[in-house]
């Protein structure tokens, strides 16, 4: 007979008793969104200390401004028909860039599929937000996934998948081999309010608090998840007060607020590393955005509701701290925002003309090997568009005809 | 060599593989210190530890879930579903995001180390619900390798190397043998190759060919049909998904004529799949139709699980026949 992890308490619970016929009440926890400067970029009274140093400070707000025209740009393309499909991170700038910012860089992210400033945080380049969104031949995913599905290994960003939450038990998984390789590293996990409805949010925690997984579920709590508001979404108090059932540390912060969002994460980050523990951390903010350039927003929400949230902008809160400091000088701001609207411009020319992924590539990474039975099918394929190249214009030029190229 | 049944054969197989790897994690419910329900994994967590070997909630999506993650990071991961029949709240990890995780990152990121395990099979007195044989499922979805031993040395053989293998694998386990079938099993690291079937039997008159369980049942049929003067060439298939559809021509030219058996319900099942093939390929060579002999379209029953199994008298049947037709 094996011996139980503990016999004097089998159902695992802290137990007290009572003699008093009563419920828990729902609201019996009531969590606060942690801040720590207001609508004019000033600190408030008795604030927590700011550790934000001026590099670190210039580099989110850089990473910001970035994103902010890279989405405005790469809209107006799909609206042309440049590309098939955008996603924009609007309204949520501070609180992706600002976590990501207290990472480290061995850290992983996994994130949903708003979070491409995280991504140009750690250096992705412009020209390979471009090549992803137009599926060229230079995108690392080598054109196999809608637009804004990044993935870098060598910046420990791992490549977005559409399916909501399925990146939130592998976050558990991943960290919980970071753990046991023992390098401190830890992973944060990226997702919707409405994808923590998903069985996969209840799987990811409870898992990572059950085997202590080094992980920072990090939950954009924005409002809507496409047309469907929180209100309709749960009915408890947003998503940190989860974590207390699933026994780990939450915190709720201010998602407009970069200065509270960087503390958190940070000492989200301290804490799981050091105890080997998840934290939740809950991130209030509003998609500005659409959900994606497929959704319309006129359906189910008011222009006045969007411009009252358009008015608590984080990027210009954080521009006036940094005016503040004497960080950031305005006109040079405006001269770069300039700059880099022609750089997306530029490289936006030069990534639709790259040619489209080589057809062998429909084949490859299946398997690590192309297996006899794809050989086949691939040659099938060929065959069948060098007969009718007319109606396959992109691939009949470039196919290659021996099939021993075919790796 | 020493005698092993199935389950002593898988588990010195895991055991080599994490004794040779530091990386390697084993987990799912009930695999920890009680070495799971069938004790597949009696002992590792004493020999590995805990960080190693461990229960986990009782959350299939879970499970496959935090596979896909420590597969990612590069550990060999050996995941356990108690049975097949609850694969299906992982569907969505297994079939979304294990399977297309190379193709989806451009090769940027793989879970080629992973391993999943699970019983399947009929033949228990399990009813609906601990003798389904999911396999068709996976098989439509590209990027899985789907793996099924027929007894204790291709156990230990095929799972070596589906652990050592870079794509990710459902080990199909039939539960049915996991004590049954005895044998001489090296104590030794061996593999046995994926992708690859097996004639077992050489025959002329007609192929049989079955996975997993199902081939001691085409045996039995066969050694019956031996007895009529019919000689049939038996073929484990072994790995179902991509399968070796090279061995089975090769059979099917030579004797004309061919019977495919699986657990599974017929409709849709992969005796449909080979079918298909085998019929495109050896068309003129076919001197009778290809037959499927498998379960029942319903629901795998419990007091009539002896009707429902496709036995070695209803493929007994099929090959008389085939071979009359």
């Amino acid at each position: 007979m094996g011996k139980l992890n503990n016999v004097e308490n089998p159902n695992n619970i802290n137990r007290s008793d009572t003699l008093s016929l009563e419920f828990v009440s729902e609201n019996a926890l009531s969590i606060p969104a942690f801040k720590m400067m207001d609508a004019n970029g000033d600190l408030y009274e008795g604030a927590a200390k700011s550790t934000l140093d001026k590099a670190t400070a210039l580099r989110i707000y850089e990473t910001m401004r970035f994103v902010r025209v890279l989405d405005e740009r790469m809209l107006a393309a799909q609206r042309q028909g440049r590309i098939s499909f955008y996603m924009q991170c609007l309204g949520e700038e501070a609180a992706v860039t600002a976590s990501a910012a207290a990472l480290e860089d061995k850290d992983m992210i996994f994130a949903q599929y708003r979070e491409q400033a995280a991504l140009a945080y750690r250096g992705f380049s412009l020209e390979n937000f471009m090549n992803q969104n137009f599926s060229n031949s230079k995108d690392l995913g080598k054109g196999r996934q809608m637009p804004i599905h990044y993935g870098s290994k060598e910046l420990n960003y791992m490549t977005i998948s559409s399916p909501l939450g399925t990146q939130i038990p592998q976050a558990t998984g991943y960290a919980y081999g970071q753990k046991l390789d023992g390098n401190g590293a830890c992973s944060i996990c990226y997702f919707g309010e409405g994808a923590a409805s998903e069985g996969d949010f209840h799987a990811g925690l409870n898992m990572a608090a059950v085997h202590k997984a080094p992980v920072l579920f990090f939950a954009r709590n924005n409002g809507y998840a496409i047309s469907t508001p929180a209100s309709e979404q749960f009915k408890g108090d947003g998503i940190a007060c989860r974590g207390v059932g699933y026994g780990m540390k939450a915190i709720r912060v201010d998602g407009v607020d970069t200065l509270a969002v960087y503390e958190a994460v940070k000492m989200a980050r301290e804490y799981a590393v050091t105890h080997n523990e998840p934290v939740l951390i809950e991130s209030i903010a509003y998609r500005l955005a659409a959900h994606s350039s497929s959704d319309d927003p006129s359906g189910y929400r008011s222009k006045d509701e969007e411009e009252n949230f358009r008015q608590n902008c984080p990027i210009a809160r954080f521009k006036s701290y940094l005016l503040k400091q004497g960080w950031l000088d305005e006109a040079e701001d405006e001269k770069a925002k300039e700059a880099i609207r022609q750089q997306v411009l530029e490289a936006l020319k030069v990534s639709e003309k790259v040619d489209m992924p080589a057809l062998e590539e429909i084949v490859t990474d299946v398997y690590e090997q192309v297996p006899l039975h794809l050989q086949e099918q691939y040659e099938q394929l060929k065959q069948h568009i060098l007969k009718y190249p007319d109606a396959y214009p992109a691939t009949a030029a470039r196919i290659k005809t021996t099939p021993a190229e075919v790796k | 060599m020493s005698k092993m049944n199935m389950l002593q054969a898988i588990n010195s197989a895991i055991m080599l593989a994490m004794e040779e790897n530091q990386r390697s994690c084993v987990f799912g419910e009930d695999v920890g210190h009680f070495g799971g329900v069938f004790r597949a994994t009696s002992g590792l967590q004493e020999k590995f530890g805990k960080d190693r070997v461990f229960n986990t909630p009782l959350v299939e999506q879970g499970i496959m879930g935090f596979a896909n993650g420590l597969a990612a990071l590069g550990y060999t991961t050996i995941a356990e579903i108690q049975f097949a029949d609850y694969i299906f709240p992982a569907f969505d990890q297994i079939v979304n995001e294990t399977a297309k995780f190379r193709y989806r990152s451009g090769n940027e990121f793989n879970v080629g180390n992973l391993v999943i395990r699970t019983p399947y099979g009929g033949g228990i007195a399990g009813g609906l619900y601990h003798s389904q044989s999911p396999e068709a499922y996976f098989a439509h979805t590209p990027g899985l390798q789907l793996v099924f031993p027929r007894n204790a040395y291709q156990a230990k053989g095929l799972l070596t190397s589906c652990i050592e293998s870079n794509d990710p694998v459902i080990f199909f386990e039939p539960k049915r043998l996991y004590r049954a079938s005895v044998g001489e099993v090296p104590e030794e690291k061996y593999s046995i190759p994926l992708g690859k079937a097996e004639v077992v039997k050489q025959g002329t008159d007609v192929s049989l060919l079955a996975w997993g369980a199902q081939v001691e049942i085409i045996e039995k049929a066969a050694a019956m049909a031996e007895e009529d003067g019919i000689s049939c060439e038996i073929i484990d298939l072994r790995t179902v998904l991509p399968w070796d559809k090279e061995t089975v021509v090769n059979s099917v030219i030579k004797t004309g004529r061919l019977i495919v058996s699986q657990e599974a319900p017929i409709t849709s099942g992969f005796a449909s799949e080979i079918s298909a093939t085998i019929q495109q390929e050896c068309f003129l060579h076919l001197e009778s139709p290809i037959d499927r002999v498998c379960g029942l379209d319903t629901p795998y029953p419990l007091a009539h699980e002896k009707e429902y199994m496709a036995d070695h008298l209803k493929v007994y049947e099929a090959i008389k026949r085939s071979v009359n037709y």
